[in-house]
């Protein structure tokens, strides 16, 4: 038996959470290296993963694992990656260590007990009287390294239980980062600062956990359906697409469209979409701005993922009969998102509904179905994650200098701090998608592959671009430019920790940008399998041209293939 | 004799006993009550042991006399404790146990 | 040789690369990095020129293929270059000025502290600007066309602690933004119809699609031009573009980036010639563009912003010229390129006299400056020349083509573009006499004591100098044998238009107005006193000073609108979005909250709910058994 190269992905951050959480309250240094060094570890594994995935190869899934769990239920812990998969367990493990490194000091206990009584969270009753009884910062870092093997695992799963189960699963360490450690943005009093903290928390899991029951309903139907056509119930997602494609197992239409939706309504919560959306800006307002990345760049890319993989796949028919109102619904979270995002006056909020308009983007991208629109919400996906990723953590940064997350509380920034100011600029630009940062690339593609089938919405999205160039413009303007304001006469410039935060997410926005053929390679075959399960096929150009490879001078013959009617 | 008989008499055994129950205060008078409601309950088994033939009313009715019993014992000795503490055996009194 | 064309971009990006990630240590070098990084594009571009002269018409185009950079599905776009004529005018033009105002730049920003960063950005948008027109598909094009802005955007906004420069470069990429949104459905347009957005393959596969298809196409590629090219109705950012250092306003928002929007449009001519719609579109937003421009240059006292309302003006006529078609193209570049010359010099000349004068811009505290700064004065003057149409200058032979043009068109319409663009002819003669007048002629309104006018250092008047020579010859040398025409025909292709009116007619017409131009601007500013606080003006004068209230319009109806809009959002999306999930959260409190009521404590009522329920379930069972 060869090894088992995904669970040794999953397991690593796993045992690294535990290792974390055990070490002593005294040696908070020791932890946080100790964290670093799982999540780089992981982030080995995922490469070995990504170099041994041959995006060639037949069938759909690759480094393939399986095991019996619950026979009574004929759940199983199978494993198995495509390159959609591939491209997010790498951006999962790319994105942990600078979330570890940039959080370095949000954890440390606070000199003021009273500070920490309010916590709230977890701890709350715990010896009021010992200072650093409690370990704070071993639990902030555990809990990312936690939060982190349960994505991997719902990245890997082909089990549609085993999915739930950790999709669900990483609600509860979330809940407690987001709850437990929040900016230390002042300029209000600590105990409504804990209060909203909590809110926000519980609003977060709340909302989740009822997506994730609907969805329990549909997954516990979708194995009745099997039990009963298949003679023995299934949760494998390979299976149960062979056997709808070879008519062993038929879902009448209202049964499938039901199932869909149920699946359909988790993952849009936790995409999120509009109008499920009013979880995220509370969430990643409140929340330390590594905890926001982690949600907005990590987490929320599991909703979107498992569209693609479990909506499309498990349920074809019921994904072409939804997909005019999800592409309406998409298009609202874009052009909503973005105008919220221009109207907001807290930095992280901004950044929030930007992401819920990005995220629109990505879920038109995916029910656009076409292998433009399919590989560019892919692609995407990891671009959101870094840009956003780059994005955030300075405003974090910037955040944690002023100790306010008010724009107005800013100005001028860009003459005291301009590394500072241009990494922030530099993140901006890539939120707005400019050319030649990698956004644009999946945006475009995106654009590009709505259009070719839904002219109307391809051209109200393009919109949006306008519009992130809006929200972010006025950001950057309002907090970076202008006379300095006196609060920020004596901010400090980046320092070398989030330099090397910083740097590598702009090199590799840039090299993304320029030179996305690994990624679209890696991403392609995966999209073509989805859109053959769902049996959709590009739209064929009105006009046909026998291109030159490398879109050579002057093309060869043109022939006419008259779709529309000729004029 | 018709057995039918018992069972009318069992019927009003029982009423007397609800009626006890949600009628009176004292929760002495109200243990009383239930341990009627109980017998009643047994007289019915029993009757319809005879009615029938069968010998599963009869030991059903021996389980009621052991739960019974066992009633009594833990019941008379949160009566007595509440008695101890609050002077007063009456059931509204206590109501401390709400939302 | 093809190898050669990636060096023409490679060198200034390095540049860019250099100066924005080097740090201190590179201030006092920075400078010289970035403008010798400029002159090594314009050898590599004058090697490539030679080289190209030495072939045959039809074999001069070169293209480089670098690597396949999106290939998804059937959507690939490449990284590969493609260098003909039309690129080859404008990279020489783009690398040959640039390199100029980075010379220029050395003297006008060395009091400056962040002088690497700003020779960091002009290199940015000198890789930018060749990408653009060095592109061989659209997709490429609409990078160099963002980068540009980018580079535009920062460029303005240099001097970012003023909050009129920073509002103003917000604005600029804002509107641009407008405009690239017709660029992106531009490509994503020619997507579906040919399947590719490569040059080559859609040109010559133009001619299949229909003309609906072609029509729309045009349009939001003119969208595009619109918003590169300051044309109404997305010219409101220009004005406010002066913000920036005076180089970046001349090489930025004069001779180059500007004139992208022409590139564009000559660039897609084949899509254009068989669009005969779009092209009516094209023409009507050159004409009203001309004349827009040069009435807002009529009333502006700030130097830059007359001098800006005349680069809009100018460029009304290259776009013009794009839109005739086939007659017009190789007219519209050459007086992009003479335009280029004598504008960047006219810049250049303006920044010498506000470098001179403490960075004062308005003209009404200028006047008697030509015995302060002679050197100014003469090129400055020969740039007026040649921007009005001085016979024998540049501006003549390239503005001049242009109204025969127009007229060519035929029929009414002729008579309509080609009346325009004489009118435009008058003022444009009008406004730069004024400008000229109250520069440099004329009584001292300057407070000695406060104002020391100075001749500026060799470094920049230099390369005024140069442009200087360049506006005097560079139109007659092309137009030697129409040898300009004959350069681009094999790109462009070129027709003769059948003018109605005979070549000397238009151009002794254009004399005419010309005349009377320069001589309503004497009677009005050279023979009178210019006040030193503007009159209030007729309401003409006082609406062209608002850029003709489209400012105006724009702010009420976008910028409060929006605002409205948003925080009309904001609001529901907290009371109605949120609302609801809150309001069902507290539903469920407040019912719970009543059904706890039913929890009294009192043993007995709890003793009644159980009897009640018995019965029910034994009514229940009774009733089923009925049943």
């Amino acid at each position: 038996m060869s090894f088992p190269l995904l669970t040794a992905t999953a397991v690593v951050p796993a045992i690294g959470a535990i290792a974390t959480a055990a070490v002593p309250a005294a040696k908070r240094t020791a932890a946080k290296w100790l964290a670093l060094l799982f999540s780089l570890a992981t982030l080995s594994l995922a490469a070995v993963i990504a170099v041994r995935f041959d995006p060639g190869a037949k069938g759909p899934f690759q480094l393939t694992e399986s095991h019996a769990w619950i026979q009574d239920f004929g759940v199983r812990y199978d494993l198995g990656v495509d390159g959609i998969a591939v491209a997010l367990i790498a951006l999962t493990a790319l994105l942990i260590p600078f979330v570890i490194l940039a959080g370095w000091h949000d954890a440390d206990p606070s000199p003021s007990s009273q500070l920490r009584s309010s916590r709230g969270g977890p701890n709350e009753g715990a010896e009021p009287n010992r200072p650093y009884s409690w370990r704070p910062t071993q639990g902030f870092f555990a809990l990312i390294l936690a939060v982190e093997a349960m994505v991997v695992l719902s990245f890997e799963a082909t089990d549609v239980f085993l999915f739930y189960i950790f999709f669900e699963a990483m609600l509860i360490p979330m809940y407690f980062l987001i709850g437990g450690f929040g900016d230390r943005a002042g300029g209000r009093g600590e105990q409504q600062a804990a209060a909203q903290r909590s809110y926000a928390a519980v609003k977060f899991l709340l909302y989740n956990l009822v997506g994730g029951l609907i969805m329990l309903a549909a997954v516990i139907g979708l194995y009745a359906v099997t039990a009963h056509q298949l003679g023995a119930g299934t949760f494998s997602l390979p299976q149960i697409v062979q056997a709808r494609a070879s008519g062993a197992l038929t879902l009448g239409t209202g049964t499938e469209r039901l199932l869909f939706l149920g699946f359909f309504f988790a993952f849009a919560v936790k995409a999120p979409l509009w109008p499920l959306h009013t979880w995220l800006p509370n969430a990643m307002g409140e929340a330390t701005s590594p905890v926001a990345v982690l949600i907005t760049a990590v987490v929320d890319k599991v909703g979107t993922f498992a569209m693609l993989r479990f909506c499309l796949q498990l349920f074809p028919e019921a994904s072409s009969w939804a997909t005019p109102v999800i592409l309406v619904l998409s298009l609202i979270s874009i052009v909503y998102g973005a105008l919220l995002a221009v109207g907001q006056r807290d930095i992280k909020r901004l950044i929030a509904y930007a992401s819920i308009s990005h995220f629109g983007f990505i879920i038109l991208g995916i029910f656009a179905m076409t292998s433009q629109g399919q590989g560019g919400a892919t692609l995407y996906m990891v671009n959101h994650g870094i840009s956003t990723a780059a994005l955030m953590l300075v405003a974090g940064f910037l955040i944690s200098r002023r100790g306010s997350r008010l724009i107005a509380d800013y100005g001028g920034v860009q003459k005291v701090a301009p590394v500072l100011a241009g990494t922030f600029l530099v993140g901006g630009l890539a939120t707005l998608s400019l050319p030649g940062l990698a956004p644009f690339i999946s945006e475009f593609l995106v654009l590009v592959g709505t259009f070719s089938r839904y002219p109307v919405i391809g051209i109200i999205a393009t919109l949006g671009i306008v519009l992130a160039a809006l929200y972010v413009l006025v950001l950057y303007q309002r907090t970076m430019t202008g006379p300095v304001a006196t609060e920020v006469r004596a901010m400090p410039d980046l320092k070398v920790r989030e330099l090397v935060v910083v740097a590598p997410l702009i090199a590799l926005l840039l090299f993304l940008g320029v030179y996305p053929k690994p990624l679209t390679d890696l991403v392609n075959p995966a999209v073509q399998h989805t859109l053959s399960v769902v049996d959709k096929k590009d739209p064929k150009p009105t006009v046909r041209v026998d291109a030159v490879p490398g879109g050579g001078r002057h093309g060869g013959t043109a022939q006419t293939q008259d779709v529309e009617a000729a004029k | 004799m018709n057995p039918v008989y018992y069972l009318y008499l069992a019927a009003l055994l029982f009423t007397i006993g609800a009626a006890g129950v949600l009628i009176r205060r004292n929760a002495i008078v109200v243990f009383m009550c239930i341990e009627l409601m109980l017998n009643a309950c047994n007289l019915a088994f029993v009757t319809f042991s005879r009615m029938h033939g069968n010998l599963d009313g009869q030991i059903i009715a021996f389980f009621t006399m052991v739960v019974a019993a066992a009633e009594v014992v833990v019941g008379l000795a949160i009566i007595v404790s509440i008695f101890r503490t609050r002077h007063s055996a009456s059931v509204d009194d206590a109501s401390l146990m709400k939302l | 040789m093809e190898n050669l064309i990636a060096l023409l971009v490679a060198a200034p990006l390095v540049g860019a690369a250099l100066l924005l990630c080097g740090g201190k240590r590179l201030d006092r070098t920075g400078h010289w990095i970035g403008s010798l990084l400029a002159v090594a594009s314009f050898a590599v571009a004058v090697v490539l020129f030679a080289d190209m002269l030495g072939k045959g018409a039809e074999h001069r185009a070169l293209h480089q293929h670098l690597f396949s950079w999106i290939p998804v599905g059937g959507f690939r776009a490449d990284i590969a270059f493609q260098l003909d004529q039309l690129s080859m005018t404008f990279v020489l033009l783009i690398t040959g000025v640039g390199s100029l105002i980075h010379i220029y730049s050395i003297g006008y920003m060395e009091h400056d502290e962040r002088r690497r960063r700003f020779f960091g950005y002009l290199n940015l948008f000198l890789a930018a600007m060749l990408l653009l027109v060095l592109a061989d598909n659209y997709l490429l094009l609409y990078v160099g066309w963002e980068g540009v802005g980018l580079a535009s955007y920062l460029l303005i906004g240099f001097w970012q602690h003023k909050p009129s420069a920073a509002t103003a470069a917000k604005k600029a990429f804002l509107v641009n933004r407008v405009g690239d949104m017709g660029l992106s459905i531009a490509i994503m347009l020619m997507f579906t119809t040919f399947g590719t957005f490569a040059f080559g393959p859609v040109f010559a596969a133009a001619g299949d699609a229909s003309e609906g298809r072609l029509t729309a196409i045009g349009l939001v590629l003119l969208l595009a031009a619109c918003g590169k090219s300051a044309q109404v109705p997305l010219q409101s950012w220009l004005g406010d573009a002066m913000e920036g250092p005076t180089p970046v306003s001349a090489l930025i928002h004069a001779a180059t980036m500007v004139t992208a929007g022409v590139y564009l449009i000559t660039r897609s001519g084949a899509i254009f010639n068989l669009a005969p719609d779009a092209q009516t579109a094209v023409v009507v937003v050159g004409a009203v563009t001309l004349l827009f421009g040069a009435i807002v240059g009529c009333a502006k006292d700030d130097i830059k912003k007359a001098l800006a309302g005349s680069t809009m003006s100018q460029i009304g006529y290259m776009v013009l010229a794009a839109g005739l078609g086939p007659i017009g193209y190789a007219f519209a570049i050459m007086h992009l390129v003479t335009h280029g010359f004598f504008k960047a010099g006219l810049f250049l000349g303006a920044g010498s006299v506000m470098h001179g004068m403490n960075d004062e811009v308005d003209m009404r505290r200028y006047g008697g400056l030509r015995r302060y700064m002679p050197v100014t004065f003469v090129t400055f003057g020969l740039g007026y020349l040649a921007i009005i149409g001085f016979p024998g200058l540049s501006g003549f032979f390239s503005k001049d083509k242009i109204i025969e043009a127009a007229f060519a068109r035929g029929g009414t319409e002729g008579w309509i573009l080609g009346g325009a663009a004489l009118l435009g002819a008058a003022i444009t003669a009008f406004y730069m006499t004024r400008v000229m007048l109250m520069t440099f002629f004329g009584e001292k309104r300057w407070d000695p004591e406060e104002f020391h006018p100075h001749e500026s250092p060799k470094v920049m008047t230099v390369p005024m100098i140069v442009l200087a020579v360049g506006s005097v010859f560079a139109g007659g040398l092309f137009s030697v044998g129409d040898a300009f025409v004959r350069w681009l025909e094999p790109v462009t292709s070129f027709a003769h238009g059948h003018s109605p009116v005979s070549a000397g007619v238009v151009t002794a017409a254009t004399m005419v107005v010309l005349a009377i131009g320069v001589g309503i601007a004497w009677l009005m500013y050279g023979r009178k006193e210019v006040p030193a606080t503007a009159p209030r003006g007729s309401l003409l004068t006082r609406a062209a000073r608002r850029d003709l209230l489209q400012d105006d319009f724009n702010h009420v109806v976008l910028v409060r609108g929006g605002e409205h809009l948003t925080r009309t959002l904001v609001y529901l999306d907290h009371s109605l979005v949120d609302g609801a999930v809150n309001g069902t959260a507290a539903a469920m409190g407040g019912l719970s909250s009543r059904l706890r009521q039913l929890q009294t404590g009192f043993v007995r009522s709890y003793a009644v709910q159980m009897l009640g329920g018995a019965a029910v379930l034994v009514a229940a069972t009774l009733l089923m058994r009925g049943v």
